[in-house]
This record gives C-alpha cells, structure tokens and sequence, in this order.
C-alpha cells in the first residue's frame, strides 16, 4: 500500500486552474468515467462511515436516524458496564492472540518447507492442494467441521478410537473446552497454503550467491535458513505482522459463526463470544442498534490505536514500517 | 556434494510434513464425497473414511428434487453473473478514468476511493442505511454493495497506465472519443487482466454468504452458500427435503436409508463443485494476483 501511495504521488499534476467550464468542455466523457464509481462509493461506504454517529443515539428504526433522539455517550458506557463486556474482551484477545502465534508463523514456516523441497512435480502438487481451501467460502468449512468431528461417526472421533486414544466418542463441537483449538486449527487449515505464497516468493528473491557463500563456507541447511533465509524475508514478515497486530480486534467473524451453529449454540457463547459478534446478536439480533454500533466503534478505535502503537514500534527497532 | 545427515534430515522431514498437510487439506474433501454417494443408513454404521461401501445416487437424486435447491443455485449463478459483470464494468471505467493524467480532480477522487480501503462503516450503520435503501429482502443487496473494490481499482490502474501511450493517441487523432478509445481499444488489449479480476470478483461473489443471512428473509431468495449454512444447521433440512417427495416409493426409499447427514454432504458437494471445477484454471490467476497486490502494492 505505502508504495502505491508513493508511487502515485509524483504522477499527480499540480493543480490546475483551468475553468470548470473548460473541464466539462474537454474531459466531460473522463469525468463520466469516474462518476458511477464514486457514486457507489458514496452511498455503499461512506454514508454508512458517517452513519457511524448512531452510536451516539438512540437509535429507533421507526424514528430512523435524522429524528432519533442524541445521548452522547450513554451506548458506550452501557457497553463497558455490561456483563458480557469482560468476557467478550476475554475471547476477543484469547483468540486473537492465538491466531496470532499460532496461525501467523505456519505459514512461514510452510515455505521454508516448500523451498526444501527439490522435486518439482511434489511441490507443484502439495502447493494447488493446499491452496485450495483459500477458495472456499467458511460456509463449506463449516460443513467439512460439522462432519469430521460430529459425534456420530465423524472420522476425528474414527481415528482416535482406533488409535485407543478416546473410548467413547466425543462431542468436539459443542464442548467449550475444544472450541479455541478448533477454531484456530480449521483457521490454520484454509489459509496456511495460501498464506505462504508470499513468502515463498520472498524466499524465492533471494540472491543464490548468499547461500552458495554460505556452503562453501560449510554452513548446514538449518543454519542457512536462521542466518540468510529469515533475516532476508524480515521485512516482509514485519509488515504482515503490523498488519495483523493491527487486526487483533478482529478476532474472527464468518469463522466464529459457522462453528457455533450460526451463533446460536448457546454452549459456545461463554468461549466464543467475540466483539464482531457479540456486535451482530446485540444489534441485528437484540436490535439495540445504537449500542450495538456503539460497540463495534470501539473496537475500530482500539483497532487504530493497535495499528499505530505497533507501526511505531517496529519502525523503532529500525525494522520496515507501514509508513 | 554430499548432503550432511542434519541437511537430510531436513530434507526429508519437509517431504513428510508437506505431504500429510496435502492428505489433511484433501481429506475433508474426498470424505464430503464419499458420504454424499454411499448410501445414509450404511453411513451411520461409521468407519466410512476413504471409500463409499453402498454406493447410491439417490441422496443427489433427492436433493436435485427439490426446488430450493434449484433456486438457491439459480440465485447464486445470477449474483455471481450480474456481479462480476456490473463490478469489472464499473472498476475498470473508474480505474481507467484515474489513469488520465489530465483528469481534474484525479488526487481527490483517489483519495476518496482508499480511504474506503482501511475505514468503513461497520455492521449495524451499514445495515440500517441498507434498511433505508429498501435492499433488505432484495436480491440487489446480494449484488451492489461490493461493486467498486478499490483493491482492484489500483490492479486496473496500474495495467492502464502502463499501455503505450501511442495506442491512444494515434486512436485520438482518428477522431476517436475517450469513450471509444477505452471499449475499443482499451479493454481489446486488457483481456488478461480482465479475465484475472473477474475469477477474483466471481469466487468472491459465489462464496459469500454473510450478507444474504442478516439482509434476506425470502427463502427462494437465498444463495446456494447461505442455503448450504441453514441446512448444516437446520434440524428441519431432513423434513424438508423428504417431505417434498411426491412418489410413495421414494419417500419409502427415504425413510429406510436416507439420513440429514448424507443429504447435507451432497449439498456440500454441490456448492463446493463450481470452485473446484474452476480452480485448476484459476489458481495461476491468483498467485500471480497475491503478487502483484503485495509487491506492487
């Protein structure tokens, strides 16, 4: 993104002061080029982002929003004194924080896999394969989940009964205890391949005569990884982590309503409950729409917040930045 | 060389690793389709892993049978189509207009088309403007709201503005409009990067199916993904789609062999078809677009 912007930047003429009737005149048809675009843009993006003040209302659905009544920043306070509040701030982190250091390094470590790997066929084949689930919507995971670990003859339960790992079959999907690691596991399982593109094509850029270097010099494979491979693809790993640092708020949303029954299994909600969908069964559920806006503005706030705190202290410890 | 014993063991522990992550990514797969053709009442028996033991159509057959599930497709297959032609019109003419140096107002515009990249307006203000907009229960909320993506808004623009300019200006001189120069010049020497955005934009389209469970009430308007998250999730999906059964011999069949579970992993198996048939062709596509999105920004 930051190179974009920079390299867009220069192209941008200085301002010009020609009339507007000239512009109509010579570009009208350039101009209606832009226009439907910023049409829905307008009303699909940014009349939503200023309707973001209804979280300053109290939002009533016959009243609609120019004769809803203003309380300031009683939604808020609602929200932080609300029972759920801690709990739902709880598995906000909890999960978040696992993606992050679970699910954040297997693809890295992925494409290490795949640059070890010398036969071409194999690689070719395990790279489409484990692309695919990229491409499927959490929709179909979420039936692929619903069928591997049901009760009755899931094949999870199968194969942990013929190792004698388990005696009766368990309920994996409604049991809190497992839910976080199924989560992330089924995370981990749709995005590893594709997420290991890009540092695969990282690794891939790497001048050839680095690790020539270090054979001769009779360094083994691992510590060619630890001392050339990592440090050369830093930068992109730092800006993907600033990127997900700034995402912690996001712990997860289509993922989280797929496995609990789309929300409504009620035994999930002590460990599943996050702030996107605590948003989705307040607001359109409970149709407290204000307070429920309330919330999911506070969680783009801390988002912001994370996004720059973390920006600011990679650019500190001289690593790539975002800006 | 010789490979050293630590460099083997490497080498040999990222075939094995690489290997079972492929069989782990495969087997929900291959599992979905194997419970989908072997008959339901054999399924409950368990064990059923890599290969149907009673082997049978007639989970496809009931399920083809309704129409809902006909509808449900239909939906998807008119979202997917109208979409990806609505949305590479209107992306390709923004980003084309945004690649004219001359263009007033070109900063402004771009301006306004990133921000929507990193802000937006969240669930619950979206949903009542959408409210507001009359699209709840309407098949344009399926449809319109993602139609300029900004991200491949800046792909198109970086394609356009890296045609010689020559193309265009020897078309001007011939007396060609902007207009002109863009349908018939322009997108004839774009037809890669045309077919590249519309694969993205139509996995996309196909795929999603948050919006239709929180906008759409009307049950013949359900897109097959959203269609496919009820019936993972409906108790009544197995009533539904036996019930619709008009011969006293199949609902016979169905009472004896048929079970929810084998009807959901044959709708599965039909929503995910599309994907998979498209994917050998596509795949390319798409790594080729992660790298220009990232490296090029």
């Amino acid at each position: 993104m930051k190179q974009n912007l920079a390299k867009a930047a220069p192209q941008i003429q200085p301002r010009s002061n020609k009339p507007w009737s000239s512009v109509i005149r010579n570009q009208w048809q350039v101009q209606l080029m832009v226009l439907p675009a910023i049409v829905f843009l307008i009303l699909f993006a940014y009349v939503p982002m200023w309707g973001v003040l209804s979280a300053f209302q109290e939002y009533n659905i016959y009243k609609g929003f120019w004769a809803s009544p203003w309380v300031g920043l009683d939604q808020f306070r609602a929200f932080f004194e609300a029972d759920e509040f801690w709990l739902v701030m709880r598995n906000t982190f909890v999960i978040s924080l696992l993606k992050l250091f679970i699910g954040f390094p297997a693809p890295i470590v992925l494409a290490l896999m795949f640059n070890e790997i010398r036969n071409r066929f194999f690689k070719r084949l395990s790279q489409t394969l484990t692309y695919l689930p990229h491409f499927m919507s959490w929709a179909i995971i979420g039936g692929f989940a619903a069928s591997l670990f049901a009760v009755d003859n899931g094949s999870v339960n199968i194969l942990l009964q013929k190792l004698g790992l388990i005696h009766e079959p368990v309920n994996w999907l409604s049991t809190p205890h497992y839910f976080w690691g199924i989560l992330v596991s089924t995370n981990i399982w749709k995005e590893i391949g594709f997420n290991s593109i890009i540092y695969l094509a990282a690794i891939t850029g790497i001048d050839p005569h680095l690790y020539e270097a270090a054979a001769m010099d009779g360094a083994s494979r691992f510590k060619q990884i630890y001392r050339i491979t990592l440090p050369c693809i830093m930068p992109v790993i730092s800006v993907f982590l600033i990127l997900a640092v700034g995402n912690i708020m996001n712990a997860g949303f289509e993922d989280i309503l797929v496995l609990t029954n789309n929300g409504n299994n009620g035994i999930l909600l002590d460990v599943a409950d996050v702030i996107d969908t605590y948003v989705l069964r307040t607001g359109i559920g409970g149709q407290r729409y204000s307070y429920a806006a309330a919330a999911g503005l506070f969680k783009s706030l801390v988002n912001v917040v994370l996004l720059l705190l973390a920006n600011g202290m990679v650019r500190r410890m001289g690593k790539e930045s975002l800006w | 060389m010789k490979l050293s014993f630590s460099d083997r063991a490497l080498s040999v522990f990222s075939y094995i690793a690489v290997a079972a992550l492929s069989f782990l990514t495969l087997y929900p797969f291959w599992n979905s389709i194997v419970i989908s053709f072997n008959t339901g009442s054999d399924t409950m028996l368990g064990g059923l892993t890599f290969w149907p033991r009673h082997w049978t159509l007639e989970n496809y057959e009931i399920i083809l049978k309704n129409k809902s599930m006909y509808q449900a497709v239909l939906i998807s297959v008119l979202r997917t189509a109208i979409g990806t032609a609505l949305a590479i019109f209107l992306t390709s003419l923004f980003a084309y207009g945004l690649s004219k140096k001359f263009l007033a107002g070109r900063k402004f515009y771009f301006i306004v088309a990133i921000i929507t990249m990193y802000f937006s307006g969240g669930l619950i203000p979206t949903f009542l403007w959408f409210r507001e907009l009359h699209l709840y229960d309407s098949f344009w909320v399926l449809v319109l709201p993602g139609m300029v993506n900004v991200y491949y808004m800046l792909i198109f623009r970086t394609f356009f503005s890296e045609l010689p300019d020559g193309l265009e200006e020897s078309a001007k001189i011939d007396g060609c409009t902007d207009f002109g120069i863009f349908f018939r010049i322009v997108l004839h020497v774009s037809g890669p990067i045309l077919a590249t955005i519309s694969l993205f934009t139509a996995v996309g389209l196909w795929n999603e199916w948050f919006t239709a469970s929180i906008y759409i009430n009307n049950q013949s308007l359900l897109p097959l993904q959203t269609y496919l998250i009820n019936a993972m999730n409906s108790s009544l999906f197995y009533e539904q789609m036996t019930s619709a059964l008009n011969s006293e011999a199949m609902k016979q069949m169905s009472q004896q062999t048929i079970t929810a579970k084998a009807l959901q992993m044959s709708t599965l198996v039909i929503a995910t078809m599309p994907i998979i048939m498209v994917y050998p062709f596509v795949q390319k596509y798409f790594v080729k677009g992660v790298l220009v999105g990232s490296i090029k920004g």
